[in-house]
């Protein structure tokens, strides 16, 4: 059952929250955004809740954005929090892309607009990153959980393992570990 | 397949269960459908709409929904979004009650604890890999570590720093330094 707290957002709510979210974010890092809407600016989710979902959104197939949408919708707002939750990252975006698409057909060069986008691309980095750390200052403190994060970002950045392997390969054996300590 | 919208269905559905860690691991397999199997786009069409997904806001997977849409109007686009979104919102959906209502049981405390590392090394190595691919040098990747730190240490609105990088960007590049 999603959890019972006071001043919960109704799927109409969840459903703006979203869109925002979805039309407003360039250059990826979107799960940076819902962590500040949600955790941050809200404190409608804790942030291990939030790091939670996002792990299992990662791990699972999907768009981990989309993935983290219906993750949060479900735990704020049951069944129809899910549903709005989608909705809202999937609908507005999916139509300013169909607008964008028609616009583009009728305009042409435009170097400046790349060099604005890389500056654009740089700070929205910023939200990955940002995310990132917040995520690894919460891993325990301990050899084997450190060492767990370090080869991930080994395998991902260096090696280039395909993120299905490195899940499956990484994380079971991180998920056995835990589930020997439980 | 002509492009009817049951055909663009039937392409995508498969390709949503293989977007493992994000929209990008599909793009692969979706170029091989849509061009070479099904030339339902030619090679530069598809480059072309892959571009406009990266610069317009939202999940890159709308990619699909761009396709969909330029291949067979309205109910292709709305068939190519249910496909490629459909399967794995369900999927994440039955985790999501599952997860709720044995809340606390070992194997999902497990789960929790084993996964957290995982994820804090994914998000740590996509920022790596994006920083990597800027262009712009020093000046990109000063940028890019001050916004996180802003983003850290202050209540900045993101999509504020985000403007402020595209014109200081445009600043830099009129001043002739980039």
């Amino acid at each position: 059952m999603p959890d019972d707290r006071t001043q919960r957002p109704t799927p109409l709510q969840l459903f703006l929250i979203f869109s925002r979210i979805g039309l407003t974010s360039f250059g990826g890092g979107l799960s940076g955004w819902m962590l500040r809407e949600f955790v941050q600016r809200r404190r409608l989710l804790g942030e291990d809740e939030f790091l939670n979902g996002l792990a299992i959104a990662q791990a699972l197939p999907g768009v981990n954005v989309t993935n983290m949408a219906i993750w949060i919708g479900y735990k704020l707002g049951g069944r129809a929090g899910a549903i709005a939750s989608w909705m809202g990252m999937v609908v507005p975006a999916a139509l300013v892309i169909v607008l964008i698409a028609s616009a583009f057909a009728s305009i042409s060069g435009y170097e400046l607009s790349h060099v604005a986008l890389n500056g654009a691309a740089a700070a929205a980095i910023g939200l990955s990153l940002a995310m990132g750390l917040t995520a690894a200052r919460r891993v325990p403190r301990r050899i084997f959980p450190l060492s767990v994060m370090v080869a991930t970002f080994i395998a991902v950045t260096l090696l280039h393992w395909p993120l299905l392997w490195t899940v499956l390969g990484i994380g079971s054996l991180s998920v056995a570990v835990a589930y020997r300590q439980a | 397949m002509p492009p009817t919208a049951l055909s663009i269905l039937i392409v995508f559905l498969p390709l949503s269960l293989a977007t493992i860690g994000g929209g990008q691991s599909a793009i692969a397999d979706m170029h091989r459908q849509i061009v070479d199997v099904n030339h339902w786009l030619t090679a530069s069409q598809f480059v072309d709409a892959f571009a406009i997904a990266r610069l317009a806001p939202g999940p890159g997977s709308l990619l699909a929904t761009l396709i969909g849409w330029q291949v067979a109007g309205f109910w292709g686009a709305v068939a190519a979004t249910v496909g490629i979104f459909g399967p794995t919102a369900i999927l994440i959906y039955a985790v999501s009650s599952l997860w709720s209502r044995y809340q606390g049981a070992r194997i999902l405390t497990a789960l929790e604890a084993g996964l957290r590392p995982v994820a804090a090394g994914m998000i740590l190595a996509a920022s790596y890999v994006l920083i990597q691919a800027l262009d712009g040098g020093w000046f990109a990747r000063g940028l890019a570590l001050l916004s996180t730190a802003l983003l850290m240490l202050t209540p900045v609105n993101p999509l504020l720093l985000i403007a402020a990088g595209a014109g200081g960007f445009i600043g830099l590049h009129t001043l002739a330094l980039l």
